[in-house]
């Protein structure tokens, strides 16, 4: 672990969140241009797991811990979130018969 | 030093193979191969319990949750209807700028020291532990309510109703 943790010495944290914002981005992308709402929801995840990683290399960066309880939080959230919309998921298969969000335009009227 | 740069490029990697795989089934896999990878960087910054509770909730559970899922829902044929390419191309485009934005705004900080770890013991189980069950025990209590919460209500969601009502 000491030799694990030396090589992280020299990374300058501009490159942290150039990192992070490109993955953001590419969930961002991945939003938009997926119909099917599993993969829409797996890009919402790598959103979330950019800003955690983002959340943890500004806690190094300040020497403060309580980024890392934030990402934890974040964590806990993230599981909620996905058991709720999976069941919301699988519920809108079981009454429309596909899982394109394009058929859920009907939700307007 | 180079781990990081080899890992971020991993990162990004597999992420585009994420929301650019066909299959929902290999988009899942590379998510986790992905999440792998986050667990890499949480390792690298000494963050071992994020890194365990990484590996665990979100390649463990989360991920399974997932596939479950996929495996419910009968995505034999090949069902995706596609985005047009005009849409795709815009949609591209729209995360291009947001990244365009989110670079031009860090250029203008003009932050660039290192990440040096001058406590290695802040990511450890015991330190954060310690926090966690002091200054943050009622955010703690109410996630435990969330969590009930979002388990009742997604048994509540995915059960069928009964034909009779």
């Amino acid at each position: 672990m000491e030799t694990l943790t030396q090589n992280i010495q020299a990374i300058p944290l501009n490159h942290y969140i150039l990192l992070c914002s490109i993955i953001f981005a590419i969930g961002v992308t991945g939003v938009l241009i997926r119909r099917n709402a599993i993969v829409i929801f797996m890009s919402v995840e790598l959103m979330l797991n950019s800003v955690n990683l983002l959340l943890t290399a500004f806690s190094v960066y300040r020497g403060d811990a309580t980024g890392q309880v934030f990402v934890f939080f974040i964590m806990a959230l993230a599981a909620a979130e996905v058991a709720v919309g999976l069941a919301i998921i699988v519920m809108i298969y079981r009454n429309t018969n596909s899982i394109d969000i394009n058929v859920l335009n009907r939700l307007k009227w | 030093m180079s781990t990081f740069y080899f890992i971020a490029f991993l990162s990004i990697f597999f992420s585009i193979l994420v929301i650019s795989a066909k299959n929902p089934v290999h988009s899942i896999l590379y998510l986790v191969l992905t999440f792998f990878t986050f667990t890499i960087h949480y390792i690298l910054m000494n963050a071992q319990f994020l890194a365990v509770v990484n590996f665990i909730v979100y390649m463990g559970a989360i991920l399974v949750l997932f596939l479950y899922t996929l495996m419910l829902i009968n995505l034999s044929k090949e069902s995706e209807p596609r985005k047009s390419n005009l849409v795709k191309l815009a949609a591209v485009i729209g995360g291009g700028c947001f990244l365009v934005t989110i670079v031009a705004a860090l250029k203008a900080f003009k932050i660039s020291e290192p990440v040096i770890l001058h406590d290695p013991n802040l990511g450890l189980v015991k330190n954060l532990g310690k926090i966690l069950f002091n200054e943050y025990l009622l955010p703690f209590e109410v996630s435990s309510i969330l969590l009930l919460s979002a388990m009742v209500g997604a048994v509540l969601l995915a059960t069928k109703e009964p034909k009779t009502t």
